[in-house]
């Protein structure tokens, strides 16, 4: 049929099974909002700033397992999104978003409105296009959600000028897609997977490295079944928290900077890593050369380019996560799980000398407890997003995660303002769930502008502020490594965040005692609106265990020691 | 740990589309890798280009650039060679003043000749392996030449 490349783009959208887009118009993207105008075959959800629609398709796809979408304009709309696709790319999510530019007779004449899109994208995106006529565009879009879904995943722009939207062209979207160029290898290599297997039945001390990847492949149940059936303890990455549960006896915790000292001693002391879905980040590895220093590694990755990036595989395996957990369960009858007792029982040992605490020593709540607390009071039943910072780390700690894409946070860019309109995203994915962002008095600030989304559309985001009138875990380095000078970091100045939720339709809520938290928290779910809950916490709480940036894992600065909890 | 860096000559089979060369200069700038020179031409009757790069880094750095490179969407091949015929071409222009029979029996010793005599300027060219190329080009200093143009490699695999 021949249609604009208007239409073209919200025929591609209905094909695709896209049930929610988010964005905000602009006049070079106009002839795709005029089309939105004219159907109902999803919903539109108006962001205030381009970069919340980014995060909210984010938040989106990590909840529902489908590619976020979002639509902007161009110069400024693009420009804003661009923080929102540099996260989509550190933390491999798919998305497709679609940009408005000049017409191509005014590319490169320094138009109103223009940038140049692409060339800004490329290297914040797994690929990019500039659409030049309307005939590509089928193809184009068809190919943009398959690169953003297939693969390693990852966030695909397509610049789209606005006389190309109002160009008429023959529409077929049934053509298969045909990537000579383009063909991820997920099918792990039989021989490599056997041989892993033996080096694991061999090991004395192995240890699973979960990574983010097995949510991405979907492979949680798989690898779930491998660790209990091989009897291996495992350690999760930030991103991979969920995969297994929180209460899981063979779970050890966290590994890293802010990981369990057992995750990371466990990570010390092994005889062999076997890395799944995981791409050995220095905020995990710590000082690479004392890494695991004496142990084998297994790295199963989609990505080959990650594969000894940093740390030498002794046993690479390329493929999708899914398929190798599959390959090793059947051949994991070969592995005894009694042989690995003393093992667990050592990593139990490490658990018991340093365990993940805090102290209740102050009249102020404690952060860490706020996050225990929504545990322990909507447990499984939310879904949890942060912002970025030191309540980013907490909630990685004591929230008792029980499933995959439960978790939503920014990891490899760690970008402050992602947190709300993320869970927005969440939200409108998980309606049934409540979504609850845990965010700091820095990190809020950000994109709070998102109230009047949440509010409109009915998103009803609660936002749990750890208030300590601080950017603090800036604050908390300077106290640690720059001899306590805080520079430019005391937020003693702060909104009054109760009137600022009432100023734009939501509800907020000022907590300085555990009962009033229950209270608030009990309330906002009820009534089911957007909310701030500005909870006033100890100011000068630091997360704790830490790796100084650079340091070995085995040498933790710890919390110290005391008799109450 | 300094890891010891070696010259490589690197080839990239990639689509012949707008943006491509791009792509592959960003990924090196991005990365902190080193081009020393770089050619690009269509490969005749077909959409592919070539590229031929000249770059130098570890072991892992220069596995790190292929399989980076192989990431590209439109980088249909990646070839890192071990055993390579390896050419370049110089064009280099002097005064007319200087020796033109001298010139062009060291240019032939490079395979090249002189191309060109005008009123003012004599201009020769060489093609031959890069590093003889160097030797050339420091040999014929002493006929001061005006200007010099590399074309950077080109390779093959044996």
């Amino acid at each position: 049929m021949q249609i604009s490349g208007a239409q073209m783009v919200i025929e591609a959208l209905i094909a695709e099974g896209v049930d929610t887009v988010f964005g905000y118009p602009g006049g070079a993207i106009m002839n795709v909002y005029d089309e939105i105008y004219k159907q109902d075959n999803f919903q539109h959800i108006l962001t205030r700033h381009e970069q919340a629609a980014v995060h909210a398709a984010e938040g989106y796809s990590k909840v529902s397992g489908k590619v976020g979408v979002a639509l902007i304009t161009s110069g400024p709309g693009f420009t804003n999104a661009v923080t929102g696709l540099a996260d989509a790319y550190m933390d491999s999510i798919p998305l497709v978003v679609i940009s408005g530019q000049v017409p191509m007779s005014l590319i490169g004449t320094d138009a109103f409105q223009e940038i140049d899109a692409v060339g800004i994208s490329r290297s914040c995106t797994k690929h990019n296009y500039l659409v030049t006529q309307a005939s590509d565009l089928p193809r184009i879009l068809k190919e943009a959600f398959y690169i953003a879904a297939s693969g390693r995943p990852g966030p695909v722009h397509v610049d789209i000028p606005k006389d190309v939207t109002a160009e008429i062209a023959e529409f077929d979207y049934s053509a298969e897609i045909d990537l000579e160029t383009y063909k991820p290898h997920t099918k792990g290599n039989p021989r490599q997977i056997k041989k892993a297997m033996e080096a694991i039945a061999k090991a004395k001390r192995p240890v699973f490295y979960l990574g983010g990847g097995i949510i991405n492949a979907n492979a949680a149940d798989e690898v779930r079944e491998l660790v209990h059936k091989t009897g291996i303890p495992a350690v999760e990455t930030f991103m991979a928290r969920g995969v297994l549960s929180h209460d899981d006896d063979l779970l050890i915790g966290m590994l890293g900077m802010h990981g369990s000292y057992a995750s990371n001693m466990a990570m010390s002391e092994t005889d062999l890593v076997i890395g799944l879905g995981a791409r050995f980040d220095d905020r995990v590895t710590g000082k690479l050369s004392e890494f695991a220093k004496n142990a084998g590694v297994i790295h199963v990755d989609i990505d080959p380019a990650s594969i000894s990036k940093l740390v030498n595989a002794d046993y690479p395996i390329v493929g999708d996560v899914k398929n190798v957990a599959k390959e090793m369960l059947e051949l994991s009858s070969q592995i005894n799980s009694a042989k690995y007792k003393s093992w667990r029982e050592t990593v139990a040992n490490f658990a018991e000398l340093h365990p993940l605490t805090y102290h209740e020593d102050t009249d102020r709540i404690k952060p860490q407890w706020v996050v225990e607390r929504v545990g322990q009071l909507l447990g499984a039943g939310a879904n949890i997003s942060t912002d970025v910072g030191q309540h980013q780390m907490w909630t990685a700690q004591f929230y008792p995660f029980s499933r995959p894409r439960q978790f939503i946070s920014s990891g490899g860019l760690g970008t402050m303002g992602f947190g709300f309109p993320a869970a927005m995203g969440v939200k409108a994915a998980a309606p049934d769930k409540v979504s609850i962002n845990f965010t700091g008095d820095g990190s809020i600030l950000m994109n709070c502008q998102e109230l009047m989304t949440a509010v409109e559309k009915k998103l009803p985001v609660i936002n749990i502020i750890l208030n300590n009138n601080y950017l603090g875990m800036v604050r908390q380095w300077q106290t640690l490594f720059y001899d306590k000078r805080h520079s430019e970091t005391d937020l003693s100045v702060q909104p009054d965040f109760v009137k600022l939720a009432e100023a734009f339709g939501g509800i907020g809520y000022r907590v300085t005692t555990k009962e009033e938290f229950d209270a608030a928290l009990k309330d906002a779910v009820e009534k089911n609106i957007v909310a701030f809950i500005d909870v006033v916490v100890e100011r000068l709480e630091n997360v704790m265990p830490m790796v100084p940036a650079g340091g070995s894992l085995f040498n933790m600065m710890l919390l110290e020691k005391k008799e109450t909890k | 740990m300094i890891e010891a860096s070696e010259r490589r000559v690197i080839s990239v089979i990639v689509v012949n589309e707008s943006s491509v060369l791009s792509r592959i200069t960003d990924l090196f700038s991005a990365r902190g890798y080193n081009i020393t020179s770089l050619t690009v031409a269509p490969i005749p009757e077909s959409k592919y280009s070539r590229l031929t790069i000249v770059t130098s880094g570890s072991v892992r750095v220069i596995e790190q650039i292929t399989k980076q490179l192989h990431k590209l969407i439109p980088v249909l091949r990646v070839y890192e060679h071990a055993d390579l015929v390896e050419k370049e071409m110089a064009m280099i222009k002097f005064p007319v003043s200087e020796n033109i029979t001298d010139i062009n029996t060291l240019c032939e010793a490079y395979n090249g000749k002189i191309v060109n005599v005008g009123e003012n300027v004599i201009i020769a060219m060489v093609a031959d392996e890069p590093k003889r190329v160097e030797n050339f080009l420091s040999i014929i200093k002493r006929y001061n030449p005006k200007e010099i143009v590399r074309s950077g490699a080109v390779a093959l695999e044996r």
